[in-house]
């Protein structure tokens, strides 16, 4: 008797675990695509395909999709994340390492579900889900864009994840989580402008793949969209209420600076955003605007106590002789004075320099000073791809601790705000998260 | 006062520590090889080598270089007994106007010091932050791959 219930309960148990594997496979098994040659550049008119060049500028696809030196979209590129690199793919239509064989269902399947051709689901480090938002015309523009590129041989390296994120089939499941397969938000209240802005900002853009802050899976937190992240060893600010900005950002200012890389009460676009303004060169200038607007709406009308302490620091920023608000100690004023004051004067600005005034600087702001350690460290270039030098870096002149007291300095005399934590570990944050960078880079270019 | 080494010699200034050490080199201790060109840390003629690494010396404040090795151009040789570098862009004949010279070969000095037989790409990469308003950058070029040779012991 007792046997007999023992027999059945494990029978119970072998049917509960093959309806789990079955569960499974359904979540985790897709179809393989079949491969269809695509005859270059004769199916797509020119229209489409310029179309769908403006689409992937948006969409920074080279970025990504291009190692340093590398050819165009071939990929090979290292994407540091919290659980290895993943290395982005060759996406010229070659067919044998590229997406040549891919038919269009393919990569619709790919940008709205994150599967490749072959049925493999696809790291988000691809962000697939900001992509699935975009509208099917779109989509079969950008496919238009990509397939009448230069076909590349190029095979990228294995992606370097540590257990258990080596094991795709668990990205099916982090899908289940995460992904959300809705069209961008669209308000009836809100004029077209912001409506196109939505639409671009929330799928192809993929602004919030930086600007949101990731849980411990990875995932962009929904309940804290545009409240600041990071991304290639760099803080991506806030872009909603919590924007560390001295001055607010409105539409006007933000169009300026993503049509330009820089607005005089902002700074400059730095870092992994100077590839962003890059592309956003060749777009529409209505994509642009509109862009600015629904990125502007996103913190909202500045409160009272926002915009006076604005008007303040505009003021600062005005008044070429304003003392320093005060100063950490004596030996970082002197370093202020002899490294610092020739272009941004010892009030914050040189009248004569288009230095950005200190006072309206966004990375003394951050909560972290990691994106003003580089500034200080590497310099800043110009945006466009000449790149040329406008501010020198001072890693060969600073030591660490120098670097340490000239910053503490900067945040105490051009910011209100509190003074930095451990401003040592921001700067060994930065150069191990540079180390392993370079690790990652130099085994994307073995051959 | 800051004491440093220079060009492998100890010294000691008096300058006031946010001074520039570029002015430190040319107005307290008349060492003139570093030019004053932008004093903006964007054209490159100031460069000297601080801890062998190459530095805009009109923007490190003298402070900075405490117990640290400065070298410049007047390290490199002499007029009657230049050193490999400037042998060697004495023979290609790699300056115009010349102001822009110390600041390259300071800055093509820490290459070698690294790189025995650049490309032309390495120098060019190398070269990037100083600016030659002449034009002579090929010839530069040259004389840096001259110099690399002459360092390993090759003749011209």
């Amino acid at each position: 008797m007792r046997r007999r219930r023992r027999s059945r309960r494990s029978g119970v148990g072998w049917v509960l675990l093959a309806a789990a594997a079955i569960a499974a496979a359904w979540v985790v098994w897709r179809p393989s695509i079949r491969t269809e040659a695509v005859s270059r550049g004769v199916p797509f008119e020119a229209e489409l395909v310029q179309r769908g060049a403006e689409l992937a500028a948006i969409g920074n696809c080279n970025a990504c999709h291009t190692r340093e030196g590398g050819p165009a979209y071939a990929g090979g590129r290292p994407i540091a994340t919290p659980f290895g690199t993943v290395f982005s793919t060759n996406i010229t239509p070659d067919a044998e390492t590229g997406i040549g064989g891919w038919t269009p269902a393919a990569f619709t399947r790919a940008m709205r579900e994150g599967v490749s051709r072959d049925g493999r689901h696809l790291y988000p480090a691809f962000p697939y889900d900001h992509m699935t938002r975009m509208r099917q015309p779109d989509i079969d523009a950008v496919y238009a864009f990509i397939m009448t590129r230069q076909p590349v041989v190029a095979t990228p390296p294995d992606n370097d994840l540590t257990f258990p994120f080596n094991l795709r089939g668990l990205i099916a499941f982090w899908k289940l989580l995460f992904l959300e397969r809705a069209a961008a938000p669209a308000n009836a209240q809100q004029n077209a402008e912001w409506n196109r802005g939505a639409y671009l900002v929330e799928g192809l853009g993929h602004c919030g793949a930086c600007h949101t802050p990731r849980n411990a899976l990875g995932a962009e937190k929904r309940d804290r969209a545009y409240a600041g992240g990071e991304t290639e060893g760099w803080v991506a600010p806030a872009l909603n209420a919590e924007s560390p900005a001295a001055v607010p950002w409105d539409a006007e200012r933000l169009y300026r600076y993503l049509r330009h890389g820089f607005d005089d009460r902002h700074g400059l676009a730095a870092g992994p955003m100077a590839p962003v303004v890059r592309n956003l060169a060749s777009v529409p200038d209505g994509d642009v605007r509109a862009i600015s607007v629904y990125v502007a709406a996103m913190a909202g009308q500045p409160n009272a106590a926002r915009s006076q302490a604005a008007s303040q620091a505009l003021a600062r920023a005005s008044g070429a002789n304003a003392a320093p608000r005060g100063t950490t100690s004596t030996v970082a004023a002197s370093l202020y004075a002899g490294a610092c004051a020739q272009c941004h004067g010892e009030s914050g600005r040189a009248p004569s320099n288009p230095a950005l005034h200190l006072a309206l600087s966004s990375s003394l702001r951050l909560p972290v000073p990691d994106n003003a350690v580089r500034i200080v460290r590497d310099g800043v270039h110009s945006p466009d791809l000449g790149g040329e030098p406008l501010m020198p870096g001072f890693a060969n002149a600073l030591s660490d601790a120098q670097l340490a007291a000239l910053l503490a300095h900067l945040r105490t005399a051009f910011t209100e705000q509190p003074a930095w934590g451990d401003i040592n570990q921001s700067i060994r944050r930065v150069r191990e998260h540079d180390a392993s960078a370079l690790r990652a880079r130099q085994k994307a270019s073995q051959p | 006062m800051t004491e440093f080494r220079l060009n492998g010699q100890s010294k000691r200034v008096e300058s006031e520590p946010d001074t520039p050490l570029l002015y430190v080199l040319r107005d307290e201790l008349q060492l003139n090889g570093a030019k004053y060109g932008c004093g903006l840390g964007q054209c490159g003629a100031c460069t000297v080598l601080l801890d062998g690494k190459p530095v805009f010396s009109c923007v490190v404040p003298v402070s900075v270089i405490e117990n640290r090795e400065v070298s410049t151009i007047e390290g490199l040789g002499t007029a009657a007994q230049p050193g490999p570098l400037q042998r060697a862009f004495i023979e290609e004949q790699a300056a115009q106007c010349g102001y822009c010279i110390p600041g390259m070969m300071m800055r093509a000095q820490a290459l070698l010091a690294t790189t025995r037989d650049p490309t032309a790409e390495q120098i060019r990469r190398q070269l990037q932050p100083n600016l030659c308003r002449c034009g002579t950058q090929n010839r530069i070029v040259k004389a840096v791959q001259r110099a690399a040779r002459y360092m390993k012991g090759g003749a011209a």
